[in-house]
């Protein structure tokens, strides 16, 4: 081994143990995703993060720094006063569409117009995933889930909610992006943007918000391979990937 | 010797004045008649003192807010009235079942709905029943004076730390609207065990702070683990009497109404009648006890209430099963004055 580089570990902020999440879930790889940024900024001894409910309610399981669980929406609340009473800190939330685009919607959105200087973890996999399968604010027209048999139809359930593009017109935000992890390059533009937003935090500059769109092919129906294709052929043409608001360094 | 330091204040104004000397150093609030002077003072003084106020988007905001601070160690209080407490429900839940301190004012108005703005105490169950789901309980304390609101705004804070839960002041727009001379103190808090807070894993392993149990037989643990601290809540029991050495019928009242009831009590002493007043001041835990031995020395109450009868039920869970116990209540919509009250004590006192 002596000659040998380690080019690939477990990041420090991500603890060793096995994830609950099915397979072909994207919650595992953008676990580890915001765990291998939390440790390229040596954040762990400084993060406190704002759990929510759903899927992702056990981060305390898995991420290797401070979590306060928060009630099911109100992550963006929590970390508000968290970073309110710990300014040096780094703190975000990791929140899924029910947990974010629905009951949370408007502290997500007054959080952003204050220009809160945290960074809220989007999760989009376009139903709900923890409660078995029911229409989320993100499920696509047409998409059939527990609560829309019949398919997302507008003039029934109304559109699916554009969260990246929604948190990109408040002007206390400082950074919003959306990002995919079912291609290897989709995964690496991710990174980026995750690291653009942490950026934004450390700077001090503002709200920053980073959408992932996410495959979900347990209540999807499919294998894990569909759901990835799914992510490209369904979702990305009514969610596009890319960076939607990034503020200029000190011009706030 | 100095003389005490006295000021002319509003109740709501003495709530934010005793917040900022217990140390609050944050407040979220959303506004609502008739508690607005408590948010109005601390947004202009707690910048002074370091701290921070957010006028947030909801109570639901305000009360998650709480929580962050909360969680973190930090001093913090909200405020509202019935409609909006109803709101804070959910993370006053949260608050009891992560074990994370805070103080909650309800400065109540009239319900149901919307109600009126008048002053009630509509909200008696809603506060010593827990108010939110799960099976939990929250300190309630219920001043009756401008003095007690500010000192018992102190205590909340120190109590709320000690016990890792969350606190509740109950008043009422009479308390928060009525001005009173008060004495001004300093307050140096104990300190409280630290342990738990979130501040970073710097130096040590990190820690979650959370109120979900999966896990067979984890939530049953909690539970009682919550209901041991429940028990040992019962050293800070707190109540007030007036004239019971010889009294033949005690009244049974808190906050406003037993203020006024005073005057009454007063009106039907001149007229011989025996009546005294046994006025708890913490309303969660209340104190059982002391009003069992009070019954078996004296067999009449007459427990009198701004509501159609709430805690009545307390203390008829409380007296000897031989106790007479009578209940005037008075729905909102209007004060009872002195005489009226005197009236209803003229009624059932024999």
């Amino acid at each position: 081994m002596k000659n040998m580089k380690q080019v690939f570990q477990r990041p420090k902020c991500l603890r060793d143990v096995p994830f609950h999440f099915c397979p072909g879930c994207h919650h595992g790889v953008i676990h580890r995703l915001v765990a291998e940024c939390l440790d390229a900024y040596d954040l762990q001894e400084k993060t406190v993060c704002a759990a929510s409910v759903g899927c992702s309610v056990f981060m305390y399981d898995y991420f290797e720094v401070d979590v306060c669980e928060s009630p099911h929406g109100r992550a963006a609340a929590v970390a508000t006063g968290i970073k309110r009473a710990l300014p040096e800190n780094f703190v975000f939330t990791y929140q899924g569409d029910g947990d974010l685009a629905a009951l949370g919607i408007a502290e997500g959105i007054h959080t952003a117009h204050r220009g809160e200087n945290i960074t809220i973890i989007f999760v989009n996999n376009t139903v709900y995933g923890m409660t078995g399968g029911q229409m989320a604010p993100t499920t696509m027209l047409g998409q059939t889930t527990t609560t829309s048999p019949f398919g997302r139809e507008f003039r029934r359930e109304g559109y699916p909610i554009r969260m990246a593009e929604l948190m990109s017109v408040i002007e206390g935000t400082a950074f919003s992006a959306r990002a995919a992890v079912n291609t290897p390059k989709n995964l690496m533009q991710a990174k980026k943007m995750l690291k653009k937003a942490f950026e934004v935090q450390i700077r001090k500059e503002g709200f920053s918000f980073v959408e992932f769109l996410s495959a979900c092919p347990t209540n999807w129906k499919m294998t894990p391979e569909q759901a990835n294709q799914r992510v490209h052929e369904e979702m990305i043409p009514y969610f596009p990937l890319g960076v939607f608001k990034e503020k200029q360094p000190g011009s706030n | 010797m100095s003389n005490p330091k006295m000021e002319l204040v509003n109740g709501n104004e003495a709530i934010a004045r005793g917040a900022i000397a217990a140390g609050c150093k944050f407040y979220f609030g959303y506004p609502i008649t008739p508690q607005n002077e408590i948010p109005e003072y601390l947004s202009k003084h707690l910048p002074e003192v370091g701290g921070t106020f957010i006028q947030a988007e909801s109570e639901i905001a305000s009360i998650n807010m709480l929580l962050g601070v909360g969680a973190t160690g930090g001093r913090a209080m909200t405020s509202s009235s019935s409609p909006g407490i109803s709101l804070k429900q959910e993370g006053i839940s949260y608050l009891a079942g992560c074990e994370i301190p805070g103080v909650v004012v309800n400065m109540s108005r009239s319900g149901p709905g919307l109600g009126g703005i008048s002053p009630s105490q509509g909200d008696y169950f809603q506060a010593t029943r827990g108010g939110g789901h799960g099976d939990y309980r929250t300190i309630v304390l219920a001043p009756y004076s401008v003095q007690e609101n500010y000192d018992l705004t102190i205590l909340a804070f120190d109590l709320a730390e000690k016990y890792r839960n969350p606190v509740v002041i109950l008043g009422d727009a009479l308390l928060g609207q009525m001005k009173e001379p008060i004495v001004l103190r300093t307050h140096k808090p104990e300190k409280f065990d630290k342990s738990w807070i979130l501040t970073g894993a710097k130096g040590r392993k990190p820690r979650f702070l959370k109120s979900l149990y999966l896990n067979e037989g984890d939530l049953t643990e909690h539970n009682w683990k919550l209901f041991q601290k429940y028990q040992q809540m019962k050293a800070e029991i707190l109540y007030d009497t007036y004239q019971i050495e010889d009294a033949d019928m005690i009244v049974v009242s808190f906050g406003s109404v037993a203020r006024i009831i005073k005057s009454s009590i007063k009106m039907a002493r001149d007229q011989g009648m025996k009546v005294g007043l046994f006025r708890p001041k913490t309303l969660y835990p209340y104190p059982e006890e002391s009003l069992k031995e009070l019954s078996q020395k004296v067999a009449h109450f007459f427990v009198v209430e701004l509501n159609t009868g709430q805690m009545v039920e307390d203390v008829k869970l409380s007296v000897d099963k031989g106790s007479r116990v009578d209940f005037y209540g008075r729905p909102p919509g209007s004060i009872p004055t002195p005489n009226e009250l005197f009236e209803e004590i003229k009624k059932v006192y024999r």
